[in-house]
């Protein structure tokens, strides 16, 4: 197998359709076709209006990624897409897609978690992954703390959010506070101007006898909505700028917090953390101190590659052909609650299950 | 002319192998909630049947509904890719119409309505004459709404025998009608349609949990 395998990679588990290539570790293309806008007059992103998107984006952005790495499809080394978790309907056009590709260009094909690929993303920007690595991984559908042995077949769940996910929460309080939608880049961009000491929140589930690396954002957004309905009742004017910086300030804390605890207890000195919400410009600068101060080196790649993307997927899928790990079957399905641990869905058990299926469908 | 058709439209995942003269080989499974997972592997199991290489394909040829649409998405989906990755075009057809063509080749004559069911209680449905072209639809209505139907067929019209007395197979399409249906048309240099679904309905707009109020009004 090819020393830096070049490696084509789908995502569509919510509203982004991205199609990344990458080989071995290296970036190639990172196309992204977005419905966001299409959401936002709802406050959420709506499973129909997404899958429908995907379809119509699927091939063009294919494309677009093909022309950007400037390389044929029949050079790649295989095919991965996101399996799962994520929205059903459109996880399953992604999937489609994949499976159709990866026959057509007789392609091994891999099904990967989306969670793991959040992960694995940080290769590529800065190199192979230390084994373990603690990864926090924050966005609007996952706040997770994992122990990552292996990033293609051993990521293991130390805790995560018991009620809203961390994005959710700055979705919930942007709407609060009318800023729109999507939450997390407005909440930030306001959060610069207040002061995160102004009000202080509630830090969820950092009692002595909580669970030490679980999460709850749900007490916090709801007291940060107390706090501003009290606030309008009594005709007060609400101090946007305060509200925001100090809920970030609330999130980032224990986010943090446990991440470093996390990383102490087990003896890791490496913390990567990922997804949408690792974007956000407090949780990073929050975490290189705290990381400072424990001897711990950070990881966090650049904004771009945190959000939902293909390249993150491709690079899940060039370690799993680096690695030699099976492939998935052609009749992969998507699994929109596919667990964490659940890093590549293998094809059927014995053998060469890839080989086995091809030769079933005599190509 | 080597045709590669597919439909994911109905509860049926059916997949077929055209010469431009005859059905070469045909798979045809009902399982309304595995489109995904059974469609690739019919595709590769026809076309293995057929004695006929991906390779040697020059058309594909999609049913592009109505249908409900996770189920729809997965054919068009795969129409796409698979044109793409192989050079080749993509041609869509109105399932409602293959399925009416079916029926014509199963020996049905006269005027007919071939319905699909469309759940929530209403179903997809369009009108064709004595010659076998359409008078009215693709549409989707409660069956409720519609003027009864003597002559019909298709899963949607068994389901509502009230609007649909009399109603007969075929229930769901096969793939074999389809590949029919777009051969015939494309050699009597008549188009076909792009590989676009018909919802005929918009999207659901609807967020789901987790985004209520916090207070109470
Ligand atoms: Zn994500």
């Amino acid at each position: 197998m090819a020393d830096e395998p070049l490696v084509l990679g789908i995502e569509t588990s919510c509203d982004e359709t991205g199609v990344g290539i990458v080989r071995g570790t290296t970036l190639l293309a990172d196309a992204v076709a977005s419905s966001v806008n299409d959401h936002a007059r709802f406050g959420g992103v709506v499973p129909e209006i997404a899958s429908r998107a995907h379809l119509e984006a699927m091939v063009p952005t294919i494309q677009r990624a093909l022309d950007t790495a400037g390389i044929k499809a029949s050079d790649l080394d295989g095919i991965s897409v996101t399996a799962g978790p994520g929205l059903a309907g459109a996880l399953l056009v992604g999937v489609s897609a994949a499976k159709a590709y990866a026959w057509a260009l007789d392609k091994p094909l891999y099904g990967v978690n989306h969670l793991a690929s959040h992960i694995c993303v940080d290769q590529l920007e800065h190199g192979r992954l230390p084994e373990p690595t603690m990864a926090l991984l924050v966005s609007g559908g996952h706040s997770s703390l994992l122990l990552t042995a292996d990033i293609t077949t051993d990521v293991r769940p130390l805790g995560a959010t018991i009620d809203d996910a961390a994005g959710e929460a700055f979705d919930k309080v942007a709407r609060v506070l009318g800023l729109g939608f999507p939450g997390g880049p407005v909440v930030d961009r306001r959060a610069r101007e207040g002061d995160r000491k102004a009000i202080h929140f509630p830090r969820g589930l950092t009692g002595p006898k909580d669970p030490e690396f679980d999460f709850s954002f749900s007490g916090l957004k709801t007291a940060v909505a107390r706090w501003v309905e009290a606030k309008r009742r009594a005709g007060e004017e609400v101090p946007v700028a305060d509200v925001a910086a100090s809920f970030q300030e609330a999130v980032t804390d224990v986010l943090t917090r446990k991440a470093v605890k996390a990383c102490q207890q087990h003896g890791v000195d490496h913390l990567m953390i990922g997804g949408g919400v690792a974007a956000n410009s407090r949780l990073r600068a929050m975490a290189e101190q705290r990381c400072e101060r424990a001897g711990i080196r950070l990881r966090v790649p650049r904004p771009g590659l945190c959000t939902d993307n293909g390249a993150m997927v491709a690079a899940l899928g060039a370690e799993m052909v680096w690695r030699n790990r099976a492939p998935s079957a052609l009749d992969l399905s998507a699994d929109s609650s596919l667990p964490l641990t659940e890093v590549s869905v293998p094809g059927h058990q014995h053998g060469d299950v890839h080989g086995e299926a091809y030769r079933a469908l005599g190509s | 002319m080597l045709l590669l058709a597919f439909d994911t439209a109905t509860p049926a995942v059916t997949a077929a192998v055209h010469d431009g003269t005859a059905v070469l080989a045909e798979t045809y499974q009902v399982d309304a909630r595995r489109h995904g997972e059974l469609l690739l592997p019919a595709i590769g199991r026809v076309l293995a049947e057929a004695g006929v290489a991906k390779q040697e394909l020059t058309a594909i040829a999609v049913g592009v509904g109505p249908g409900p649409y996770t189920g729809l998405r997965v054919g068009l989906v795969t129409a796409a890719a698979l044109g793409h990755a192989l050079g080749l075009p993509v041609h869509g057809v109105c399932t409602l119409d293959a399925i009416a063509h079916q029926a014509r080749a199963e020996g049905l004559t006269g005027p007919f309505t071939a319905a699909t069911d469309a759940r929530r209680k209403e179903v997809y449905w369009a009108d064709y004459d004595a010659d076998g072209r359409r008078t009215a639809g693709p549409s989707v209505d409660r069956p409720g709404d519609l003027a009864q139907r003597q002559v019909s067929v298709g899963a949607g019209a068994l389901l509502y025998p009230e609007a649909f007395p009399g109603a007969h197979g075929p229930e769901h399409l096969s793939a074999g009608a389809l590949a029919d249906f777009a051969a015939t048309e494309l050699a009597a240099g008549r188009e076909l349609l792009e590989n676009r679904p018909l919802y005929l309905r918009r999207p659901d707009a609807q967020v789901p949990a987790g985004y209520k109020a916090v207070l109470p009004a």
